[in-house]
């Protein structure tokens, strides 16, 4: 189990078409061997297109696609040095766990001793030991994931691939789960490319992230690069929610700028901005709000619902409706209240274009 | 690349071998019957490929040598996308070759005139395919389709490929070259003289489409009885399945399994033997008739025998079908959009007919289409009970059989037929277009159907109580018929129907089997035991590409699969011995044509039944596999495979049970070494001996169930308890591929 030797994946003009719709219309993509990649976006984006033309599930219309620098992109998904952990899990539900776990090496030509042996190795690995004979329909759902992840692993892939694998946990299961995988993954150092939609799983596992939008990647960085320095409102809204509201930039000096919005000033990183109109992302955790004493920005409370460790509000101000959360307010201010706006210094960033 | 020499390099011994080590040609005695193989291989008719060009002056069969060659050469090349096409190339042309060449060269020389002016006369002709060129045009396909693959195509899978164009290839020489042999036999005499005024002189001919009954005149053409026939045969079959159904699964109704039960008799049941048990009920000697006339004076009547014997035979033959396609429908509309409804105000009977009904709609014309189909293509009853009314399949038969041996004739009825049922096929492909209300969705439902309104509820008891006392009474005749004397005459108990067909006698320490049905009996059995198997191969199959593959013209492909269900059995028959009668493919009198009519006759409910089985089970549950480094053909045994199995018995059983009972594809292509219990029964029906007749029916009744159960046993419920827990997880899947972007959606839509 722990003779991985990690590839790196590489597309090169990748370009796929369903009939007349183009999921993907051309995509170039680099992916470092022993790191963890996460594809984020919205359904539809093309990102799980991309797992499936990785696992050779789906061709390419035109494009190369390299596994460890060999040209992939004609080879059927058995012949692929890949391996992938299902959405569904896909476990087969007349197998038992271990059988599920000794399918690959089997059809990889593994005796069946030697096989089961392996096989029963990959589910300690996953701390499954002695749970073998069970059927997929007798374990529990994390149980199943775990299966579903040792099943892929034991064939020691050049780069493993996970479609969604968390989606079919509850939330508390969710957290764990993620963490083991991210475990996993750098205690035996394969590649891995991981899709989800939510960022917040995103920026948990991920060395590098990747935003797909409408087949093309909108961004891509390090969670912290993309989390704090958003290319586009998109990417802003996406990574965490954000108010995207118009600016205009003041002045720029020694990497910081002076933005205004409405009579509020303030002094964010400046990512490469210009003196002139801009738009401002805003965490709604970076908004304070306190009743009217004549400083900031003026606006009025129009929702206020108390979630127990914070409030959140809608507010109506002049640069537009703004959401936010407040952490610190002991007693929730009521609909309706003139309030004043202020800004705090992290959780606000300057869009460039 | 490995893999792929190594299955070009079996694809080209065979090839080798189809040229030089069997004989080219058809060996009139049977390749398997090895009575060849002392002359092989000098002798003109056994001599292989490589001689016949060589010694017996055809030199035409070196073009596919070439060809062959071509392919061969792949071989030698390492470019994949260059190897593939030429390979692809090769063996398309090498395909169409063979057939060009078995079309226009007949035994005496060129087959048209046109060929013999352009190339100038042969000295001398060929006869019918044999085993060398069969299996060359097997190789021939296989290197179109490995050709393919290697091209990438169905993601480089050689299995998907080969097995795709193997079934294009396969449906296309027995389903559609015979009806395109029969559209030709329509303008041709059977020695193949072009004569087309018998095409002429028959579409006009007034027995066949005289309106007569409307204008008052007379009586109608033979087509406008039969449409009405079917028409009201899917009527009546449709009305009372749809109250079968609403009482098995809306009602308390307590002999539910009975009722189970009694639908499954009729399937297991020749076609005919309803009409003749009908005939023991109120035919001229029926027992009902003979009653009502000595209590009440009634004259004796023939009102049996004609379009209303046929239709109460049919609608009592057909409701079990009906049945088995309602209680699906019905039981698949959501009971929470029932009890949304009732939360909405509305009342029982608007529910119903507001919401309940509406949604049944497509599956109700799905079974009227079935009904209106198996009624045109339904042979027995009305040769038992036609009487001189005869409907198009009947007239087909004796155009064929009877004094007027006019295949032109018989052709155009059968164009007529095929007519009739397609269209009705392509207007309810038409209708039902995206009218399919999925209405049993992912999401667990929970709830229960509303009971029926009070009035609809005595409704359909009213409806099925009698049909099933009438049903017993009509089984119960079946059984009592064979143990009587003579019908009508004669009720004293005996056993002499059962001894004079299956009596068995002792001679010399061996069994004799003297009986006259044994010869047809094990003849049945052996055939149904072959063909069975492999229907559902190739159905399972053919559902898997349909479910799972994405290939150019493959809603083409599926189309002229699910037109085949709408070709009758009567068309099927007459176009086999128009086709397999002559060169290149004769196989009229061989067991060879009853396997491949039944095949690809019963084969599209294989079809249906792996479809809607491989729906339920998830995609991903192939894919997973495919990522764990097995092929296709791996993943069809170990994955698909185990977990289909009830669809596998499903279609071992139904087409078992086809081939043993069907009748109107059959009794054309019987021989006398090859004769199948159904047409011999009717031959006993003919000669009026009913009594044997019955009996030899009651025995295959009996057989088929006791082989049914054998398969059950054999295939079916052991796994029960796990194939329980696949339906279970297949709606949490399916409710997740939603989500997952177009790529998705694109690939389950």
């Amino acid at each position: 189990m722990t003779t991985f030797k990690p590839g790196s994946v590489v597309f090169e003009h990748v370009r796929k078409d369903f009939g007349s719709f183009t999921a993907i219309p051309d995509l170039s993509l680099t992916i470092e061997p022993g790191t963890l990649v996460t594809l984020l976006g919205p359904s539809g984006c093309g990102k799980t297109t991309t797992l499936r033309m990785l696992a050779g599930l789906e061709h390419p219309t035109s494009g190369r696609i390299l596994i460890g620098g060999k040209d992939v992109t004609m080879l059927p998904a058995h012949s692929r040095d890949v391996s992938m952990v299902f959405q569904s899990y896909a476990l087969f539900p007349h197998m038992s766990a271990l059988e599920n776990v000794a399918y690959g090496l089997e059809s990889s030509g593994l005796k069946g001793k030697e096989a089961k042996e392996k096989a029963e190795e990959g589910l300690a690995q996953v701390g499954l030991a002695g749970m073998g004979h069970r059927l997929p329909a007798e374990l529990s759902g994390g149980q199943q994931q775990r299966v579903a992840v040792a099943r892929a692993l034991v064939l020691e892939p050049q780069v493993l691939l996970l479609d969604e694998p968390l989606s079919n946990l509850d939330a508390r299961l969710r957290r764990r789960v993620r963490t083991e995988i991210r475990e996993l993954q750098q205690r035996l150092g394969f590649t891995a490319v991981y899709v989800t939609h939510d960022q917040d799983e995103a920026l948990a596992v991920s060395d590098t992230i990747v935003v797909m939008k409408d087949g093309h990647i909108a961004q891509s960085g390090a969670p912290r690069d993309l989390y704090e320095a958003p290319a586009s409102s998109f990417i802003a809204d996406f990574m965490g929610e954000a108010n995207v509201v118009p600016c205009s930039v003041v002045s720029v000096e020694g990497g910081m700028a002076l933005v205004r919005v409405g009579d509020l000033e303030h002094k964010v990183p400046s990512s490469g901005a210009r003196p002139g109109s801009a738009q401002l992302a805003i965490r709604p955790g970076a908004v304070g709000v306190s009743e009217r004493n004549g400083s900031g920005l003026a606006g009025k409370v129009l929702t206020s619902a108390y979630l127990g460790d914070h409030v959140e509000y809608e507010v109506e101000t002049a640069a537009g409706t703004l959401f936010v959360t407040d952490h610190t307010v002991t007693t929730p201010l009521p609909s309706q209240t003139e309030v004043s706006i202020n800004l705090r210094p992290r959780g606000i960033a300057l869009i460039a274009a | 690349m490995q893999n792929g020499n190594r299955r070009l390099d079996i694809l080209i011994l065979l090839g080798a071998a189809a040229f030089l080590l069997v004989p080219w040609y058809r060996i009139d005695r049977g390749f398997f019957g090895l009575s060849w193989v002392p002359d092989f291989p000098f002798s003109s008719n056994v001599a292989p490929g490589l001689l016949q060009i060589a010694s017996h002056d055809r030199p035409w069969i070196a073009i596919a040598l070439l060809l062959f060659l071509i392919g061969a050469s792949a071989r030698l090349m390492t470019n994949a996308s260059s190897r593939g096409l030429l390979m692809a190339i090769a063996g398309g042309a090498g395909v169409l070759f063979l057939a060009a060449q078995g079309l226009a060269i007949s035994f005496s020389g060129w087959a048209w005139t046109i060929t013999e002016t352009v190339f100038g006369p042969l000295s001398q002709g060929q006869p019918s395919m044999g085993a060398g060129a069969v299996t060359l045009s097997v190789v021939f396909v296989l290197f179109f389709a490995f050709g393919l693959a290697e091209r990438g195509a169905m993601k480089g899978d050689a299995f998907i490929t080969g097995s795709i164009s193997l079934l294009i290839f396969l449906v296309t020489v027995f389903v559609f070259y015979p009806i395109g042999s029969m559209f030709a036999g329509s303008v041709q005499d059977f020695d193949g003289s072009f004569r087309p005024d018998g095409l002429i002189r028959n579409m006009q001919d007034p027995g066949i489409w005289s309106l007569g009954c409307i204008t008052g005149d007379g009586r109608c053409g033979v087509a406008w009885r039969t449409l009405w026939l079917a028409v009201m045969t899917g009527l009546g079959s449709t009305i009372m399945g749809l109250a079968f159904a609403l009482v098995a699964t809306r009602t308390q109704f307590p002999f539910k399994k009975g009722l189970r039960l009694l639908t499954v008799l009729p399937i297991i049941t020749p076609p005919f033997v309803i009409g003749l048990a009908l005939t023991l009920l109120f035919g001229r000697s029926g027992v009902i008739t003979e009653a009502l006339s000595a209590l009440f004076g009634i004259e004796p009547g023939r009102w049996l025998y004609g379009l209303t014997g046929i239709w109460i035979a049919q609608v009592l033959s057909f409701t079990p079908i009906s049945f088995l396609v309602l209680i699906g429908v019905v039981e698949g509309v959501s009971p929470s959009l029932e009890e949304a409804s009732q939360t909405l105000r509305a009342g029982r009977w608007k529910t119903f007919l507001k919401v309940s009904l509406p949604l049944m709609k497509p599956g109700l014309a799905n079974a009227f289409l079935i009904g209106f189909i198996e009624s045109m293509a339904d042979f027995g009853n009305p040769l038992v009970l036609g009487g001189s009314h005869g409907v198009l399949s009947t007239e087909i038969f004796f155009a064929v059989v009877g004094s007027q041996n006019d295949p032109s004739r018989a052709a155009v009825l059968a164009m007529i037929l095929l007519t009739f049922t397609l269209t009705a096929f392509m207007a309810q492909r038409f209708w039902l277009k995206g009218k399919n209300y999925a209405t049993v969705t992912g999401k667990g439902d929970s709830g229960a159907h509303i009971a029926l309104p009070r009035g609809l509820n005595w409704g359909v008891h009213g409806i099925v109580v009698p049909w099933m006392i009438f049903t017993v009474i009509v089984y119960g005749m079946i059984i009592f018929g064979g143990f009587v004397k003579t019908w009508g005459l004669d009720h004293s108990l005996t056993i002499e129907h059962y001894a004079k067909a299956f009596s068995i006698s002792f001679a010399d320490g061996a069994i004799a089997w003297t009986g006259v049905a044994w010869n047809s009996f094990w003849t049945t059995m052996e055939i149904a035991l072959i063909s069975a198997p492999l229907t559902a191969a190739v159905g399972l199959l053919t559902a898997y590409i349909i479910v799972r593959q994405k290939f150019a013209g493959q809603n083409a492909f599926e189309f002229a699969l699910m037109m085949s269900f709408a070709i009758p059995g009567t068309v099927i028959g007459i176009s086999y011995i128009l086709a397999f009668n002559l060169p290149p493919l004769e196989m009229t009198g061989s067991a060879l044509i009853l396997i491949a009519c039944f095949v690809f006759r019963n084969m599209p409910v294989g079809v249906r039944g792996g479809i809607a089985a491989m729906s339920q089970l998830d995609k991903s549950l192939d894919e997973a596999s495919l990522t764990l480094r097995a092929n296709s053909a791996r993943t069809m045994r170990k994955v698909i495979l185990p977990l289909l199995r009830p669809a596998i018995t499903a279609a071992l059983v139904y087409s078992f049970v086809r081939a043993i009972t069907s009748i109107s594809a059959v009794i054309f292509l019987v021989s006398a070494e090859y004769n199948m219990a159904t047409s011999y029964i009717v031959g006993l029906v003919e000669n009026g001996e009913y009594g044997v007749a019955i009996a030899y029916s009651s025995m295959l009744i009996f057989v088929m169930i006791t082989i049914i159960a054998g398969f059950q046993m054999l295939v079916g419920e052991r796994r029960l308890r796990r194939e329980n827990r696949v339906a279970g997880t297949a709606p949490k899947t399916q409710s997740n591929s939603g989500t997952q972007g177009p790529s998705v959606q694109e690939k389950t839509a």
